[in-house]
């Protein structure tokens, strides 16, 4: 939108926010929101302590590793899917509904399957991405043109080379697109399934903040998750866009 | 980017959309072969067993059937469906009103878009264990819990369908003489309904997440309630078939509204 | 560039059409597209009430920005339009448009859409309808009113699009390529159908087209228009006996020869 003729970029209300958000914090309006400076001062504080460090490399490490997992076997399962016609049929259902389903249920079992620690975690994460890693993969390898696939095998190109070579590239932009909110669905999971195991990462520091009431450091915390949330997701979509060149020629 | 990629239903409509129509008799038999695969699996699971705190698929099925037969069951939905509801609605009037006000109006746009593109990709669950600081453990705080997670999903959808309206349809109106009322009346809220009726979908299935967390980490009531107490005696079959009843309820209400969706809003658009 | 030539033809009733009102004129019509692209340039014209005017040009040379510009859905940077005598700005009551994508509303029936501007003027109920069913008739889709768009082909949609700005009554009626999206068969029938309806109908048709041979087939006059930025380059008026059958109007000597003749001028803007 333009404002005396300045067009304003997308994001600037947050500026806007961030100022409605001081003054509510200094009238006391909500209990729940104190002033904006007190949380950016928390945050300084925060990221200066060694629980704060140790945390993060706790929802790091396990994120990464979840991730990765999550990501292997994701597009592992959409491209069977994808290609292979009984797979689809037996899997389909079940990934279909656990892509929508309250994965949040689960947790407690998972937490009785895999410990209360960094383990049960990643499993987490795994399985909050996965679905629709491997849901969009799937989309996107049925959508290759035959013809693409025709044109490989018609100049001898094997089993490997074709994978490799054609569908996997054909099928990178819906690919990276599933990552992306994969990414955003992993975070979730890190964020869920600490605060339900509640002794370790964030989670820990969470229940800490929510015991003692310590608001400003509660939302310090979360605005750091959140900023990590949002970079995640903006990396994914930066290399989406250096495929984008192709994705809309592909028919 | 395709945007149904966000929508996992859509995305997986979108893998089977060359589907021959004349495999209805395979379709059911493949989906029974499924259902068998995993009860199967599970079974075997139980069986082994992985872990001893893992019931078997069958002690699951009779935990569930105890639990139906003396009430329980039900009891317990019916506390969960009610913070449950009582969001959904709010987050869809609220939700759509405020979605739709965005695709209309730079204004709007500018000041609101922020604020839910970062709740929707933020991990808003951190935030509910604070919410019961200020409104207690009871029925508010679920309500907000729910909006927290479904508000965010159905303002953008909702968004997203007004933005996206087919602009040769507005030129056309605006040649026959429409009123700017008329255009939003005839022409933008009948085009954007199916995207906002699928924004609705997600919103319900996040909806489903967020009473979930609410009952996992504020107090537990309802299915949390069952979930937890069952996990605290080692009642892990019963345990087990509280995660799945609520898993299978949530899965189903999407069938539903899914068929909904496109018994009313997209014969035109089948086969697209 | 071609020297801009007018020739004050005989219509299609064989009227000298120097004396006919024009009802629609564009003076210094210039448009540009976000400061790079110059759609069309410096354009004067007239057209004389009840003749069908073609524009006819290359891809990008403006032809259908002219036309939404007659029509009031874009604002030229310069110039103006005036309708019979007097300036207007934005869509009227005289002037219809027909999309070249059609522009149905998809949740709507044939009766609904065909209806759909005399809706928008508050027309009631019972007369909207039939009016609409008359025009629904004429344009040979009885039978069709309680059908959905995605339940008819592509040529049977136009034809809602043109019984929809039959229906308001406009004295012109804009055409944007109407038959591009349609099929050859379908296509011909069209253009016999959109002759047969002038006799009725008398009103002014203006018309945008690629298409050289149905430009030669429909038209009292033809506009040609230069490669961007569009000018107007020639004017043709196509002296052809069409009284016969469709046949025979295709394979007449004159039909072919400004056929030719429009080919040569526009083949230097072929890639």
């Amino acid at each position: 939108m333009t404002l005396f003729g300045y067009r304003l970029p997308m994001m600037s209300s947050l500026i806007l926010w961030c100022l409605i958000w001081e003054i509510v914090g200094r009238l006391e309006l909500v209990l729940l929101f104190p002033p904006f400076s007190g949380v950016l001062a928390a945050l300084v504080d925060l990221v200066q302590t060694q629980k704060f460090w140790t945390a993060t490399w706790t929802t790091i490490s396990t994120f990464c590793i979840g991730m990765a997992l999550a990501i292997v076997c994701g597009v592992a399962l959409g491209v069977l899917m994808g290609r292979v016609k009984a797979a689809e049929n037996l899997l389909g259902m079940w990934v279909n509904v656990f892509a929508s389903a309250p994965l949040t249920a689960l947790i407690p079992v998972l937490m009785i399957l895999f410990g209360m620690g960094a383990k049960t975690i990643v499993v987490s994460v795994f399985l909050f991405a996965i679905w629709i890693i491997a849901l969009d993969t799937q989309a996107g390898v049925k959508h290759i043109t035959p013809s693409l696939i025709d044109m490989a095998k018609s100049f001898g190109a094997g089993r490997r080379d074709l994978y490799a070579k054609i569908i996997l590239w054909a099928a990178l932009p819906e690919i990276l697109a599933g990552i992306r909110i994969g990414f955003i669905r992993g975070v979730k999971g890190v964020v869920i399934g600490q605060l339900l195991v509640s002794i370790i990462g964030y989670g820990e520091l969470f229940e800490l903040y929510s015991r003692s009431f310590l608001m400003e450091d509660f939302w310090a915390l979360t605005i750091v998750l959140f900023a990590f949330a949002l970079l995640v997701a903006e990396l994914v979509g930066m290399l989406e866009k250096r495929i984008e060149y192709y994705a809309g020629v592909r028919q | 980017m395709d945007a149904r990629l966000e929508d996992p239903v859509a995305a997986g409509l979108a893998a089977q959309a060359d589907e021959a129509a004349g495999g209805r008799h395979q379709t059911l038999w493949w989906r029974l072969a499924s259902i068998a695969l995993f009860c199967g699996a599970w079974e075997i699971a139980g069986w082994v067993p992985i872990n001893l705190a893992f019931p078997t698929f069958s002690s699951t099925v009779a935990a569930f059937f105890e639990m139906v037969g003396d009430g329980t069951l039900l009891k317990a939905f019916g506390l969960t469906l009610q913070p449950l509801i009582v969001g959904l609605v709010v987050s869809t009037l609220l939700g759509v009103s405020i979605g739709v006000a965005m695709g209309l109006r730079k204004s709007v746009e500018w000041m609101a878009a922020p604020i839910f593109i970062v709740l929707q990709a933020a991990p808003v669950a951190a935030v509910i264990p604070m919410v019961t600081f200020v409104y207690g453990i009871g029925l508010t705080a679920k309500v907000i819990s729910v909006c927290l997670l479904a508000l965010p999903v159905i303002v953008l959808n909702s968004y997203k369908a007004v933005a996206n309206v087919n602009p040769s349809l507005i030129n056309m109106c605006r040649s026959f003489l429409g009123s700017r009322w008329q255009q939003i009346v005839k022409i933008i809220l009948p085009d954007a309904a199916p995207v906002i009726f699928a924004g609705l979908r997600l919103g319900i299935s996040a909806g489903f997440i967020g009473i979930i967390l609410a009952e996992l980490l504020i107090t537990p009531t309802g299915i949390g309630d069952l979930i937890t107490y069952h996990r605290a005696v080692a009642n892990y079959a019963h345990m087990y078939a509280s995660i799945a009843s609520v898993i299978v309820f949530s899965a189903v209400t999407l069938s539903v509204l899914q068929w909904a969706e496109e018994r009313w809003f997209r014969p035109e658009k089948k086969g697209s | 560039m071609v020297a801009v030539t007018r020739k004050f033809p005989r219509d299609a009733h064989g009227e000298d059409m120097s004396s006919l009102e024009s009802i629609i004129s564009v003076r210094g019509i210039n448009k540009v597209y976000s400061g790079q692209v110059h759609a069309l340039k410096d354009v004067d014209l007239d057209f004389p009430a009840g003749a069908l005017t073609t524009l006819l040009g290359p891809s990008g040379c403006g032809k259908t920005t002219l036309l939404k510009i007659i029509a009031g859905l874009l604002e030229p940077n310069t110039g103006d339009v005036l309708v019979k005598g007097r300036k207007v700005t934005g869509p009227g009551p005289e002037r219809a448009f027909v999309f070249q994508d059609f522009a149905l509303m998809p949740w709507a029936t044939v009766l609904r859409n065909v209806g759909f501007g005399l809706e928008l003027r508050g027309v009631a109920d019972a007369k909207r309808n039939e009016i609409a069913r008359r025009y629904i008739e004429q344009v040979g889709l009885g039978g069709f009113e309680d059908k959905y768009p995605h339940e008819l082909s592509g040529g049977m949609r136009q034809r809602v699009g043109l019984a929809r700005a039959l229906a308001v009554d406009a004295d012109v009626l804009l055409l944007d390529e109407p038959f591009s999206a349609v099929d050859e068969q379908n296509r011909r029938k069209f253009q016999e159908d959109l002759l047969r309806l002038r006799e009725i109908e008398r009103k002014t048709f203006i018309f945008v087209t690629h298409s050289i041979e149905e430009a030669v087939y429909l038209s009292d006059r033809i506009v040609l228009l230069s490669r961007r930025p569009g000018r107007v380059s020639q004017i043709i008026a196509p002296q052809i006996d069409r009284s016969g059958t469709p046949d025979e109007i295709r394979r007449d000597r004159a039909y072919l020869d400004t056929v030719e003749e429009i080919w040569q001028g526009l083949r230097q803007f072929v890639d």
